[in-house]
């Protein structure tokens, strides 16, 4: 199975190679044999009926992030096109492979949708229109130099001929695309920008919108799974004959070695029946693994000899011998569970010639590599059907287990469509993690309160060592995402120009699967970093913004955002009384980031968030309305984080189930976010969906400290009794 | 058999006296605007009215609503035009991901029947539903925008 799907990814990063060697290609591909309906498309990202209609073709996955509408809004503007014609679809990964890889990288995942295609399907777009202008030439025998475009009409000003996309699409599609199309100019931008309405909304006030979990094929029986609840027990027995004869249920089938599921007409059967089904498991060496003992060995790994280091300069042993003052404390973040609100789901049908998967997937050709792994069948025999996510935050890229669980059902069932439900308790206990991590920070100050050096020690879980161990292999052993927002250089770059430092990871892996959880390793290392900044200053009698600028020399966009936030909460002057404010900064997925809040605590443990000012310098704005529900929408993933989440492991299994032990933020506790866009343009785009949920949690726990003069240094704050209110 | 009335059709199933409402909406009656979230009533993704209230379906047993007025997302609108609260929705480009409006939409619906006007307090008080992707500033910014439709 592993080498399956290795070969495939091997072969699809050769084909992404290609792709960019090559990059006429994907513009110049003649399509009939891959459309739906007879409209030809121009290229690969743009169809244009002959009623106008734009039909934009993008790989990434919309989850509520907004990325189609900002995708679709790069290809509109290079287009010309009415924007009110434009709508989306999703093409398969089977035919983009079959056409190279045509539309690029379906992953939707590090915030990357949009930063990292606006080339490639703004380049679609202007290489389109320029096609539909020469077709519209060609028919009226003049030059396309002499004819001007705007809003889906071509217009030949001298004799005043005027025609639409959608009277030349079927000519513009014949003609072999340009080269050398020139992208506009940003400041001729009028679409990119623009704060215009998501293409996605109408179906989803009228319970229209169909998402994974409600998708009904003809013939479809429902699967419910229970996994062997501790990570890496298998399946002793089950008594298939105890639910047989219950009503709807037509099958038990063992998933894999550790899985087992009951399939029924109709899901609550299935699920009826797997609740009483006996199963005895094995659950292995794991269940002895509790809590306290995984929590041991990252303590000892915060003063362990070996590290991996990631970030360095000066001489942090002189550094901190020479300081007059040193400061000291340790920080916990802790395992937390995506739970999306649509739990996993998946449906597959197999027959030994065929096999399909539909699936909400934020990439669709890492469903594509679980299903061929599964299936046995090779890439022609196959392909997924990416149907609507009802969340996503990292749960849905990397990790397919559903897309696999779902094959390996429909296998033992051929001909028959299966979909397979997860309940929220097995979401809860197969997820993959927010990884554990703790970390010990030194800082030393001289006379005048100077940051002299510091020491960040993280010990802990790495993702990429259980994700992406290829990687992990060629840094020899080292796990470079482990130091997001303290990276000495690149998209999460450390924030402070401190000299003698030393930032290092004693890599700590227990066995609960860790994964990526929107914003990954940045939640964890702002609040460590950030928290002590504060303490750092605290410790010099500083200002807490004062000290944070005086060790950001360099740093113009961190301290650019820094600033912003600084002055729109009126930092300069003292809050209204009762009322105490935090600040935060940090660069991740290429953007600045920074919040500051305002805060009261009531009683000593019942917190209201009032405010938090909000800046993110992403470079580029595309879609300023959808930017600002990014940011606001991730401080509720955040905070929920912070004040209540904790996923526990108990007999080697996670002891949460559902969200009565796993709560998440309510209206009543939704602070107002008021959110700053810079966008100065540059070389670089930054990411939209992640950045900025890691500033909110570090400003209100040091708010929180002005308030009460407590330092809490480890998450969630419940622990401490504390309440979000 | 069960009867029930959803959106103003008389139905009968078939099922076991102890399914829950949600799922026979689901699977029986093809109503998949009412979603699972949890099983337990925490996160209100499973929200339709009862004889006009807001009730949680997934932990309520079919049985409990024989005879009763059941309102689903499907039925919220008068034909085509579309329930205040699902314009004012559009309007402020509230949903995210989508999968939990459809529960949020009908509790703040059956809010507004209650309490015309409500204000912040109200709004807190009777909006409980989970939303993972945070869209609670522009839901509260739809409430008061429909209260004044």
């Amino acid at each position: 199975m592993k080498m399956n799907r290795r070969t495939f990814i091997v072969s699809s990063s050769a084909a992404a190679g290609g792709l960019a060697l090559g990059f006429g290609l994907p513009f110049g591909a003649k399509l009939a044999e891959a459309q739906a309906d007879s409209t030809p498309e121009i290229n690969a990202w743009v169809v244009i009926k002959p009623n106008d209609t734009v039909v934009i073709r993008m790989a990434r996955s919309e989850m509520g992030q907004g990325t189609i509408t900002g995708l679709a809004q790069l290809v509109a503007e290079e287009l010309e096109c009415d924007w009110n014609k434009v709508t989306y679809e999703y093409p398969t990964p089977g035919t983009s492979l079959k056409r190279k890889r045509v539309w690029g990288d379906f992953s939707t995942g590090g915030s990357r949708g949009i930063r990292t295609s606006h080339d490639y399907v703004r380049m679609g777009g202007a290489t389109a229109r320029v096609m539909l202008v020469q077709a519209a030439a060609n028919q009226w025998k003049v030059s396309p130099s002499e004819c001007t475009v705007a809003n889906s009409v071509i217009t030949h000003k001298a004799s005043g001929r005027k025609t639409t996309f959608g009277k030349v699409a079927a000519d513009a599609a014949r003609l072999d695309p340009p080269k050398d199309v020139k992208l506009k100019d940003p400041k001729e931008w009028k679409l990119i920008g623009k704060p215009v309405k998501r293409l996605d909304t109408a179906d989803k006030v009228t319970g229209k919108q169909v998402y994974g979990f409600d998708l009904k094929l003809p013939g479809m029986l429902n699967a419910a799974i229970k996994d062997c609840p501790v990570f890496g027990g298998k399946v002793k027995s089950f008594d298939q004959g105890r639910v047989l004869g219950m009503k709807g249920v037509k099958k038990v089938v063992p998933v894999g070695d550790s899985a087992v599921a009951v399939v029924a007409e109709t899901f609550w059967q299935a699920k009826s029946a797997l609740d009483v089904l006996p199963i005895e498991w094995d659950y292995g060496p794991n269940a002895k693994v509790s809590q306290e003992s995984i929590l041991a060995t990252l303590k000892e790994g915060l003063d362990a000899q070996q590290a991996f280091v990631g970030n360095q300069n000066g001489d942090i042993k002189a550094g901190l011998s020479g300081a007059v003052k040193k400061i000291e404390a340790t920080y916990f973040y802790p395992w937390q569970n995506h739970a999306p609100m649509e739990p996993m789901n998946a449906t597959a049908r197999y027959t030994p010639d065929r096999c399909e998967v539909w699936v909400p997937t934020q990439d669709g050709e890492a469903s594509f590599a679980a299903l061929l792994a599964a299936s046995g069948l090779p890439a022609d025999k196959c392909d997924v059907h990416k149907i609507n996510l009802g969340g996503g935050f990292g749960r849905r890229g990397a990790f397919q287990d559903y897309v696999t669980q779902a094959v390996t059902i429909a296998k033992q069932m051929p001909g028959t469509p299966v979909k397979l439900l997860w309940t929220r308790e097995e979401d809860m206990q197969h997820g993959h993690y927010h990884p554990i991590m703790m970390a010990k920070l030194t800082g030393g100050l001289d006379q005048q309160g100077n940051l002299v050096g510091l020491h960040i020690r993280l010990s802990g879980q790495s993702i990429l060592a259980a994700v992406r161990p290829h990687i992990v292999e060629q840094q020899k052993g080292r796990d470079p995402l482990t130091f997001q927002g303290l990276a000495d250089t690149g998209e999460h770059a450390f924030g402070y120009s401190i000299p003698n430092l030393l930032i290092d990871h004693a890599m700590r892996n227990p066995h609960v699967p860790p994964g990526f959880w929107r914003g990954v390793n940045i939640n964890q290392n702002a609040v460590f970093m950030e928290c002590f900044m504060d303490e750092l200053a605290q410790a010099a009698g500083q200002d807490e913004l004062e000290f944070r600028r005086k060790n950001m020399k360099g740093l113009p966009r961190n301290l650019g955002v820094l600033n912003a936030v600084a002055e729109r909460i009126g930092w300069s002057k003292p809050p209204r009384p009762g009322v105490y404010r935090g600040l935060a900064q940090m660069k991740a997925f290429n953007s600045f980031v920074a919040a500051a809040c305002e805060i009261s605590v009531q009683g000593g443990n019942k917190v209201k968030i009032h405010r938090i000012v909000a800046a993110t310098d992403p470079g580029y704005a595309v879609n300023p309305a959808q930017i600002e529900r990014q940011v606001s929408g991730s401080f509720v993933y955040g905070l929920s984080g912070l004040f209540m989440q904790e996923c526990t492991v108990k007999d080697g299994a996670i002891a949460q189930t559902n969200f009565h032990d796993y709560p998440s933020m309510r209206i009543a506790q939704m602070p107002k976010v008021e959110t700053i866009i810079i966008a100065n343009g540059g070389d670089v785009w930054g990411g939209i969906g992640e950045p900025t949920i890691c500033v909110a949690a570090p400003a209100v726990l040091n708010a929180f400290y002005k308030a009460t003069g407590k330092r809490l240094r480890d998450v969630p704050l419940k622990h401490h009794g504390i309440e979000l209110v | 058999m069960v009867r029930l009335t959803v959106n103003g059709k008389q139905q009968q199933v078939d099922v076991d006296p102890s399914t829950p409402l949600l799922w026979v909406l689901r699977e029986q009656l093809g109503l998949t605007g009412t979603k699972y979230g949890c099983g337990i009533a925490q996160c209100g993704a499973c929200t339709v009215h009862v004889d006009g209230v807001a009730q949680r379906s997934c932990a309520m047993p079919v049985s409990a609503v024989a005879g009763k007025r059941i309102t689903t997302i499907e039925g919220l609108a008068s034909g085509k035009t579309l329930h205040k609260v699902q314009q004012a929705w559009i309007a402020h480009e509230v949903p995210q991901c989508g999968y939990c409006q459809t529960g949020m939409i009908m509790a703040a619906a059956a809010l507004l029947r209650e309490k015309p006007k409500p204000t912040d307090a109200d709004i807190d008080a009777a909006i409980t539903n989970i939303c993972r992707c945070g869209t609670f500033q522009e839901v509260r910014a739809a409430i008061h925008a429909a209260a004044k439709a």
